[in-house]
């Protein structure tokens, strides 16, 4: 399968490992990854902060991007709900009818990673190893605005080697939200130490997730409380799922030291 | 018209609040406590009932239709109320509500000064009433919208003494303080802190911290009021078109009394309360119990039309207030706004809500539905810090027993807000502004965002210690002081990708991992 990858503009900066793992696990599975260089944002972080005219021109510019794609995976389900949720009302506020069509044909195309490897390739073992102790935080936009649902669990379940821990209070929000992590900055950070009270108690070596935005606000709270050793790895499913014996995903590769030139 | 909601004009944004009220270990560890054990009542409530879902799409729809034909519907409450033998008074804002309570009570005072007695038939109805009594009372049964409207000082300014009834109420007007929630307005406070309140304000020397204790006291105290007081002020959960009688659940009781004890029952009603028919309260009266207190059915569920010869009161006014609500009509987002029938269950379920309690927000509409109600009740002047107290994380919308969908609202409001500071120079010239036209310049152009990539990772250099950003300027100042962030890695993924594409062909190996 031909499968375009919407790679979100916050992965492309500070998370390509797991924009590589996406690609690698795709390839690996046979399929072919097309990136078209010149995708940016899907307007999120404008729209949801109220610069609802500003977000617009990026919108046209991604749907036009993503014309010709048959399949569009990205590895960031708040991107999707963005996609989902406000694109056709955009259209609609715009009184755009030539962008409502695009629209309208390209909903359809787009799969979150989880949705992608579960719904359209009809896998939940994938092949992966990953000998470790891993809680899943199921971000607000994954559980309530996609319903993604028991798909992560399922793929978590199908990985070689994977404790799966349970974590307490897994439906609460990280804080994260955006740009309500650093307008309500206090507050948010509130909500962050409820959140690493509870992956702290699930006793797992990683804490899994569909968005790196809220593992990069988890990380970022643990890093502040633990400093860089021993600490919790947090870590996207995609990231996990391209582990294998051959190559596996150690906890050194995601140290924070080092990984600037 | 002036809108007022209750002291939002004069309070501060929602982050200086919060942050006063993050200090705050002993009001915190109260709302925690009571949130939690409201919403596990309320999830065991809604996990019996099959047919919950279907519930809130058939609220969401009577209210949405109600809401569409409100002038009829307005219209018929008010012929069926008056046929009934009510009295309804029709108030654009808080000060015309305000000025209607108190000219009724004021008439009412007039009429029972001298006569004693409850619920007996006025013999007099016509005369005249030119003396006003010296010290008025009223007794009163929680009602928000009261509150909204600042009834209790309007009508102390007036000499007029308001007694609230609700234990909740009551603990607040006792502590002067301000309900931090719109079920369970003295939520924050526990049982020691409330016993302290009863001691200094009931003149006792001895009080029990149990639940039994406190409520037995205030029934003690309140005994004296609902047998004395001849005039009763009430909210109303719900006003029904088709028979023009009004409908109020409570837990504790006093609502009954307040109704059915004074001579004289002054309803105050905000318009978006109406629904068409008796037989649609076999919908909300499922739906409100259980996302309020977690219970099947409210203790008390009192409906009542008009006035009845001998029993209950024989003077029955409503006041159908407006104070920004039509206002709020046009706009389809705006509207659903008003389908609100005050359960709370989004405040227990907010995590923001649990961790500041209801004062952050600086209105007595709190949580989700106060973020949303406030600034758009007060036109948008006001709190309109509240819709960016939130992390959109849904789960308002999810609990909201007549589909209500609040991140989306809120969405809709910082959207106008955006417009609106844009519209002023100081506004397009702020900082956020800026930077998020500059960021949409840079979306929208991948070279220029390619750039600005690589000269980020070459910049952050000022600020990077051990493979993390400390002191970030700006608004990322926001993160930085309570986070750290890791620097940007070496390459971004699209340079990794332009580089494996290009190497592979040569045979380089390349690893998803590195």
């Amino acid at each position: 399968m031909r499968i375009h990858l919407f790679i979100a503009c916050y992965n492309d900066t500070l998370f390509p490992r797991t924009g590589m793992a996406v690609v690698n696990l795709l390839e690996r599975l046979g399929h072919e990854v097309v990136f078209p260089t010149s995708q940016t944002c899907c307007g999120q972080m404008h729209y949801n902060t109220g610069y609802h005219a500003e977000a617009l021109p990026i919108v046209q510019k991604l749907l036009h991007e993503f014309l010709d794609a048959e399949t569009i995976v990205v590895p960031s389900a708040s991107c999707v709900a963005m996609m989902r949720d406000h694109y056709e009302l955009m259209a609609h506020n715009a009184n755009d009818l030539h962008m409502m069509g695009d629209v309208k044909s390209f909903l359809p195309r787009v799969f979150e990673f989880s949705e992608l490897i579960t719904d359209k390739l009809g896998l939940t073992d994938v092949g992966a190893y990953f000998p470790h102790r891993v809680t899943y935080h199921p971000s607000c936009h994954s559980l309530r605005l996609l319903n993604v649902g028991d798909r992560p669990m399922r793929l978590l379940q199908g990985v070689e080697g994977l404790e799966y821990t349970p974590m307490e209070g897994s439906d609460q929000c990280c804080g994260f939200g955006g740009t309500f992590a650093v307008k309500n900055a206090e507050v948010s950070s509130a909500m962050l130490a409820d959140k690493i009270g509870c992956v702290k108690k699930s006793n797992a070596e990683f804490v899994a997730a569909l968005d790196n935005s809220c593992l990069m606000q988890i990380d970022g709270g643990l890093h502040r409380e633990m400093g860089s050793r021993d600490r919790i790895r947090p870590v996207h499913l995609a990231e996990i799922l391209n582990s294998t014996r051959d190559n596996p995903l150690t906890a050194e590769a995601l140290a924070w030291e080092g990984a600037t030139a | 018209m002036t809108v007022r909601v209750g002291h939002t004009a004069e309070k501060p944004a929602f982050p200086i609040l919060a942050h006063e009220l993050l200090q705050d270990d002993q009001t915190r560890r109260n709302v925690r406590h009571a949130t939690n054990v409201i919403r596990n009542k309320r999830a065991l409530r809604v996990e019996e009932m099959p047919d919950w879902q279907d519930l809130r799409t058939t609220a969401h729809a009577i209210k949405t239709h109600t809401l569409l034909h409100l002038p009829h519907y307005l219209e018929e409450f008010e012929r069926n109320c008056i046929r009934a033998g009510g009295q309804v008074h029709w108030a654009r804002d808080a000060d015309e509500a305000n000025t209607i309570a108190i000219q009724l009570i004021q008439q009412a005072a007039a009429r029972q000064s001298g006569v004693k007695g409850h619920a007996q038939p006025s013999d007099r109805p016509s005369s005249p009433y030119p003396s006003v009594p010296a010290h008025a009372e009223v007794i009163k049964v929680k009602t928000m919208t009261s509150d909204e409207i600042g009834m209790n000082h309007a009508l102390e300014q007036r000499g007029i003494t308001p007694w609230e009834t609700d234990l909740a109420d009551m603990i607040v007007q006792m502590g002067k303080d301000e309900p931090s929630h719109i079920v369970v307005p003295a939520l924050h406070k526990n049982r020691h802190q409330v016993r302290e309140l009863f001691l200094q304000n009931m003149g006792l020397t001895e009080l029990g911290t149990e639940a039994e204790d406190l409520t037995g006291a205030a029934r003690h105290y309140l005994r004296k009021k609902f047998l004395e007081v001849g005039i009763g002020i009430s909210g109303a959960n719900f006003a029904i078109a088709e028979t023009g009688s009004v409908c109020v659940v409570e837990s504790e009781g006093n609502g009954r009394m307040c109704v059915t004890m004074p001579k004289t029952l002054i309803t105050l009603i905000g318009i978006e309360k109406v629904i068409p028919k008796f037989d649609d309260l076999e919908v909300f009266l499922q739906l409100l119990p259980r996302s309020a207190t977690g219970e099947r059915m409210n203790p008390y569920n009192s409906i009542w039309t008009g006035v009845t010869h001998g029993d209950g009161p024989q003077e029955f006014h409503v006041i159908l207030l407006d104070n920004g609500r039509t206002r709020m009509m046009a706009n389809v987002r705006e509207r659903e706004t008003l389908n609100c029938i005050r359960c709370g269950a989004c405040l227990n379920q907010c995590p923001v809500y649990r961790e500041t309690g209801g004062h952050a927000y600086g209105s007595i509409y709190s949580g989700p539905i106060g973020a949303i109600l406030s600034p758009q009740l007060n036109g948008m002047k006001y709190s309109r810090s509240l819709p960016y107290a939130s992390s959109l994380c849904g789960a308002c919308y999810e609990v909201c027993p007549v589909k209500i969908n609040i991140p989306e609202t809120l969405i809709h409001l910082r959207g106008k807000i955006v417009e609106q500071d844009q519209n002023t120079l100081a506004g397009k010239l702020s900082q956020e502004s800026m930077g998020m036209k500059m960021a949409a310049h840079l979306f929208e152009h991948p070279k220029q965002y390619e750039a600005a990539q690589r000269l980020a990772r070459t910049g952050q250099g000022l600020f990077e210690k051990d493979g993390k950003l400390v002191n970030l300027p700006g608004m990322a100042a926001g993160w930085t002081q309570y986070r750290d962030l890791r620097a940007l890695p070496k390459q971004s993924f699209r340079e990794w990708w332009k580089r494996s594409r290009t190497n592979r062909g040569d045979g380089s190996n390349w690893s998803g991992n590195d």
